[in-house]
């Protein structure tokens, strides 16, 4: 198998404003003002984000989950798109945007009855501005296209209010580019020059598909057809996936368009943890990728150009003990489904027929568990 | 503001009243789909809508129907109304999934938090010589999902007043509407709506229970009236809603005729009718003298439209039917 890895080069203009030695670099088009505290709270971010990943792995081995989507090596690509949100800004996530959750303040226990079985997803869409993980491969993008239609509608774009101008961010990956919803996303949001942002998390596979079997052209230059922007940016760059994403999101609010991001990284781990890479793909690449990871230029940054003490890195360590004790005793904690919760919610007004079936089903279960 | 007509009206009149009332009474209603805006529909239901509503409320959406219905659960999240219009029952496979998937499912998935009030019209139906694509009945494939309602107007009155219900309802409707309907007769309209999900006896009879809904209606009081000639009494039957289905009203008839005839257009195997004979032979089993029988659309694709009056249940097909049910 040829090296995956340079199959698809990194353009030229991807955009770059930390390296992966920790250098801060500047790019004329994506200028970032940022103190040396925002990036500490970035870092913060990512080793908490990457604290949640390592638990609900665990958990999953352990038994506790049936299944987890590891985010580990998109932290940054996460975290900076995140973080350019504001709360009135919409996301529409797919199943792995743990690290969007997080800025969106959704606690991480929110995330995991999906993955234990106990509910489906569980949480109001609207309460953190976050919507429900969505499994089926880029029908999000179109849930996102529409609310950005009701955005439009309500006036909540190019006032010039900060607080009032909204945009919607869409996540969905390198697989689902080649999905019929993610087209039809950008052709309705491109013919109506909706305020929404699709992020593209280019983790270069899907499942066991590489990146070129969805695609001849880099990802972003698939924008310019469909009329809007395209920008390629390094997904393990979290201040350059942050500058990226805050203008793309600015440029939405203001009634100026769509743009399409293409955050260039890497999924570290297995699809799931159902999966097993070493069927398709060479470990020497998940080596090379490892000299890009997305912690470890910040923490080299912090360390060498911002005199970061060990304290704070003390602290960190400490924070995400407890987040661990949370996630860890949380889960245990979630409260299998009741048997008539599974009819509860199928409609808003219960049909008398299933009203029936649900009360045979609680009565079967009582029987069986007497 | 639009009350209900006056003077009798044809059901494509019938459905733009109703649309045009649902809208004034709640700004949050949109209607999206192809040529619906300035054509007003390639069938004219949403005539005149765009003028008086505006662009942003009435949508010509680009032609791709997996994004009317994906679009209008983003909508619907962000606490708007949508009223989608599928062009022709042959083009809602394209938007199946985000049906299925999404808008079925998208108020469990949430726990309850989240509604989709989301009203999805279908043209449906054969009888108008069309081609390939442009005749068929899919509301078994949308009865099967759980989180679908599948309600079918047969008359001017429900569709003026069905619609409305519809799209007042918090959970996703699949609306029917046969289109051959639109313009074959003129109605009035009654003062006051019947309760969505309930069906109506619409001719009472005595000997034999025919049930259809949507375009077969009125072959059903057909057949009423020249079965009647023979001495044969049918009680017609207007299931109005295929999911949910109003079985009480079914097992009240046959517990009175003990025969049933279901009539449906769409393809006779594991359809509609199939659920009715089951629930029937569970529940009023001891009442029947005959087996329930099926009068439906054959287990074919669509045919040609120069085969379609015979292949469609038609007035002679539904007799054959209560011949046998009374001869057994």
């Amino acid at each position: 198998m040829s090296e995956h890895v340079h199959a698809v080069q990194p353009e030229a203009d991807m955009v770059q404003l930390l390296t992966p030695e920790g250098q801060r670099v500047e790019h004329p088009e994506y200028p970032l003002t940022i103190t040396d505290d925002e990036i500490r709270s970035l870092y913060r971010d990512l080793f908490l984000v990457r604290r949640i990943d390592t638990e609900a792995i665990a958990l999953q081995r352990q038994g506790e989950l049936g299944l987890w989507a590891s985010l580990l090596g998109q932290e940054a690509a996460q975290i900076g798109a995140g973080r350019a949100l504001r709360p009135q800004d919409m996301a529409f996530p797919t199943y792995r945007e743990h690290g969007v959750a997080w800025c969106k303040d959704v606690d991480p226990l929110t995330l995991l009855g999906l993955f234990r079985g106990t509910n489906l997803g569980g949480w109001d869409p609207n309460s953190n501005n976050f919507s429900l993980y969505t499994i089926v491969i880029g029908a999000q993008t179109l849930h996102a296209t529409g609310y950005a239609m009701g955005v439009v509608r309500d006036g909540a774009v190019g006032t010039g209010d900060p607080d009032r101008d909204t945009a919607v961010l869409a996540f969905f990956g390198d697989g689902a580019s080649s999905q019929g919803d993610v087209n039809e996303s950008f052709v309705w949001a491109g013919a109506a020059n909706l305020p929404i942002v699709f992020y593209c998390q280019n983790n270069q596979w899907a499942i066991s598909e590489p990146v070129e079997r969805q695609s001849r052209v880099p990802l972003h230059h698939r924008a310019r057809g469909f009329g809007f922007r395209g920008v390629r940016v390094d997904g393990n760059d979290v201040l350059a996936c942050l500058a990226v994403t805050r203008d793309a999101l600015d440029h939405a609010r203001a009634a100026q368009g769509p743009t399409f991001v293409e955050a260039y990284t890497y999924r570290m781990n297995p699809h799931t943890t159902n999966d097993d890479p070493r069927r398709y793909r060479p470990g020497s690449e998940a080596d090379t990728w490892k000299l890009r990871d997305p912690l470890e230029r910040v923490r080299a940054y912090l360390v060498r150009e911002a005199g970061t003490p060990p304290a704070f890195f003390e602290e960190l360590a400490a924070e995400a003990e407890q987040l661990g004790e949370h996630i860890r005793t949380g889960c245990r904690a979630l409260v299998d489904p009741s048997p008539a919760s599974a009819f509860d919610d199928v409609y808003v007004s219960m049909p008398d027929e299933l009203r029936v079936e649900r009360d045979q089903f609680v009565n079967f279960v009582e029987e069986v568990s007497a | 503001m639009t009350s209900a007509p006056t003077a009798p009206v044809t059901m494509a009149k019938a459905l733009n009243d109703g649309l045009r009332k649902a809208m004034e009474d709640d700004p949050k209603v949109v209607v999206m789909g192809e040529d619906v805006g300035k054509l007003g529909g390639v069938f004219r239901i949403t005539d005149g809508l765009q003028k008086d509503f505006g662009e942003d409320r009435v949508i010509d959406t680009p032609l791709a129907e997996s994004a009317i219905i994906g679009t209008a659960v983003g909508l619907a999240i962000r606490g708007y109304r949508p009223v989608c219009e599928i062009q022709f029952d042959g083009f809602v496979f394209p938007g199946f999934d985000q049906i299925v998937s999404q808008v079925a499912k998208f108020h469990n998935r949430s726990a309850g938090t989240m509604r989709m009030p989301i009203t999805i019209r279908i043209p449906s139906g054969g009888g108008i010589g069309a081609v390939e694509h442009h005749s068929e009945s899919v509301e078994t494939y949308f009865a099967h999902t759980a989180g679908l309602k599948v309600v079918a107007c047969s008359n001017p009155s429900d569709a003026f007043w069905m619609i409305q219900e519809a799209i007042a309802d918090d959970d996703p409707v699949i609306f029917i509407e046969p289109k051959r309907l639109y313009h074959a007769a003129k109605a009035e309209v009654a003062a006051s709506p019947t309760p969505l999900y309930s069906a109506q006896v619409v001719r009472p009879g005595t000997h034999v229970t025919v049930a259809g809904y949507g375009g077969v209606v009125p072959t059903l009081l057909e057949s009423a009236k020249v079965a009647a000639e023979d001495g044969v009494e049918l009680e017609v039957i207007d299931l109005r809603t295929v999911s949910p289905l109003d079985t009480d009203t079914i097992l009240e008839s046959v517990r009175r005729t003990g025969r049933l005839i279901v009539v449906h257009e769409a393809p006779q195997s594991f359809g509609v009718g199939a659920e009715i004979a089951a629930r029937v032979t569970e529940k009023a089993f001891y009442s029947l003298e005959a087996p329930v029988l099926r009068v439906a659309g054959y287990d074919t694709p669509y045919p040609p439209s120069r085969l379609e009056h015979e292949w469609l249940p038609n007035l002679d097909r539904v007799l054959d039917a209560v011949d046998a049910v009374m001869e057994y």
